[in-house]
């Protein structure tokens, strides 16, 4: 029997996978985006383990939401994507420091 | 869910048709006829107030099932959000016609995060916050990178979309928790479940860790601010106010609803979070202004600190230190819209007037609107008579009330020095002489619209009794 602790230490290790995705990243902007996707996935689940050992259908509804937004978020984080690379040639992170101060 | 529910929600219906018929004869019309869109966003924003108008009772009304509320904070909040981001649509047309950049997917965007807006401050359930929360805020990315030949307002959109991303995944797992260990997702369910309490266990304390940090991301405090400077230099000047103004009225909706409805019960862990992220956004806020040239960094670092001042009220943790919150959320958006209307007034056809340089001698070239830029830059350094000496002298009343002096007293030191560089823009406009010799061109609408909402600086320091009231029954 898989116990609500092994859900729930999944769901932290994906976090803090996507936390270290975001803040290590110094290459790609892909790889941002897609660690960007592992975080929202990484709160689903949680929200469905907890759903599940609560016996409350609440948290999988909110799932639908989560991924429904992620969806749409995606299609806008790669449409920036797009623009930024016309506007720079590049998607490298480290390049993407015009403005400081 | 039954009928009644539907009447709570009728400014939401209403701004959401509007928005999609406005994208519906975007398809079928020349696009030599833009002006009607224009005109049809300020109708719908109009059309909001005299909803939210007739539709405003005293008192709290839930609506289906409890994720929905409409109380006076919520009417409040939502009124100034119509009234800001009108004014901003009257100054962002000369703007965006001179960029090229007069299309209907700007005026579309503005209402879709207005009506985010309002759904987030309606919210009553984490679900709604977060719904609310996504459509506001993937609105403003795409906001930001409207101006799409420009590399640094893509950059700006890029930046502000990871940077906002992770704070609704960080504030979604904090949601997942505190679901978790309370069982529902209702903000008065939480809130009941807390008071049940004897002590608090890891879980929620962590909960509401995540959560603090996202509402300090969306909220720009320190150290949670660095997409704040980048994203107000690099976006258009339309959009920087508009996402410095309503969307920080929103924001503030957001953190009454969550942190102090859900999880006001836990004051006494979340408030030296509080009081950490609120000294160091005044410090960080008041002391890097001081390096800036550009003028758009200038007041992204002045917004910090101003964050740092709302933050106080919150730490307070009383219904007066909520009030004087909310009192400084409401005047500061009044006082940025006007900052930032000056701004776009003063930009023209390739040249934006974002560097401090560009407002010397402003005084020689127009004094009214170098007179109007002082209200402004008083207001926000706090000098009597204008309203912003009133909301700062509120929320330190509420923080010495609780016997925080010293808190107090660091507050009232970093303000004084940062009216420094609101001095500095003073001086530069009356005291220099004027470089740029072009004159300033101002349709009479733009001209009325922003004298009004600079003078309302001035009105609401000199009268400030209906304001205030206006905020202790919103929060009692």
């Amino acid at each position: 029997m898989v116990a609500l602790s092994d859900y729930l230490i999944l769901g932290a290790i994906l976090f803090c996978l996507s936390i270290a995705g975001i803040f290590l990243n110094r290459k790609n902007i892909i790889v941002l985006l897609m660690s960007l996707e592992l975080l929202l996935l990484s709160a689903n689940m949680n929200f469905i383990a907890f759903s599940h050992f609560l016996g409350d259908i609440t948290g999988q509804i909110f799932v639908f939401f989560i991924l429904t937004v992620a969806a749409a978020e995606a299609a806008i984080g790669l449409a920036i994507l797009v623009v930024l690379f016309r506007n720079k040639r590049t998607i490298n992170v480290e390049q993407i420091d015009t403005m400081r101060g | 869910m039954n009928m009644s529910d539907f009447a709570l929600i009728v400014p939401e219906i209403f701004v959401l048709t509007m928005a999609s018929v406005i994208l519906v004869i975007d398809a079928f019309l020349h696009s030599d006829r833009r002006e009607i869109f224009y005109l049809l966003a300020l109708t719908t924003l109009f059309g909001a107030i005299i909803l939210t108008w007739v539709n405003h009772f005293d008192g709290r009304a839930l609506g289906f099932n409890g994720t929905f509320v409409v109380d006076t904070m919520a009417d409040v909040l939502k009124f100034v959000i119509y009234l800001v981001t009108a004014a901003i649509f009257v100054y962002s047309r000369q703007y965006l016609k001179a960029r090229d950049l007069f299309k209907s997917e700007f005026y579309i965007l503005g209402l879709f995060a207005v009506l985010g807006m309002m759904i987030l401050i309606s919210a009553h359930s984490m679900l709604t916050v977060y719904l609310g929360l996504e459509l506001m805020s993937l609105s403003l990315y795409s906001m930001v990178a409207f101006n799409r030949n420009n590399v640094l307002s893509s950059e700006a959109a890029m930046k502000y979309f990871v940077l906002g991303g992770f704070a609704s995944g960080v504030l979604l797992y904090g949601m997942s928790l505190v679901y978790g260990v309370s069982g529902t997702l209702d903000l008065a369910g939480v809130s009941e479940y807390l008071a049940a309490q004897q002590s608090f266990s890891a879980p929620i304390l962590l909960g509401m860790v995540f959560i603090i940090v996202a509402l300090a991301f969306k909220l720009g405090a320190v150290p949670f601010h660095m997409w704040v400077p980048d994203i107000y230099h690099g976006s258009s000047s339309v959009v920087t106010a508009f996402i410095s103004t309503s969307a920080k009225l929103a924001v503030f909706g957001f953190s009454m609803r969550l942190l102090i409805e859900g999880m006001g019960i836990m004051q006494d862990s979340w408030r030296d979070i509080l009081i950490i992220l609120s000294v160091l956004s005044l410090l960080i806020g008041n002391i890097v202004a001081i390096a800036q040239t550009n003028i758009k960094r200038m007041l992204a670092y002045s917004t910090i600190s101003h964050v740092g001042f709302i933050l106080l009220g919150f730490i307070a943790a009383n219904p007066e230190g909520y009030s004087a919150a909310m009192f400084y959320t409401v005047t500061y958006a009044i006082t940025g819209a006007a900052a930032f209307g000056i701004v776009i007034l003063l930009s023209r056809e390739g040249f934006e007037a974002d560097n401090i340089d560009d407002y010397k001698g402003l005084n020689y070239r127009n004094s009214w609107y170098a007179f109007l830029m002082l209200l402004v830059m008083f207001s926000m350094a706090g000098v009597p008579p204008m309203v912003g000496f009133y909301a700062k002298l509120l929320v330190l009343k509420a923080v010495i009330g609780q016997g925080m002096y010293w808190l107090a007293i660091v507050a009232v030191l970093l303000s004084v020095v940062g009216a420094f560089y609101y001095l500095r823009v003073i001086k530069v406009m009356y005291f220099d002489g004027a470089e740029d010799r072009n004159k300033i061109i101002v349709g009479s609408g733009v001209h009325a619209v922003l004298s009004s909402n600079a003078l309302l600086a001035l009105l609401l320091g000199l009268f400030p009794g209906t304001l205030i009231s206006l905020c202790l029954t919103a929060i009692s």
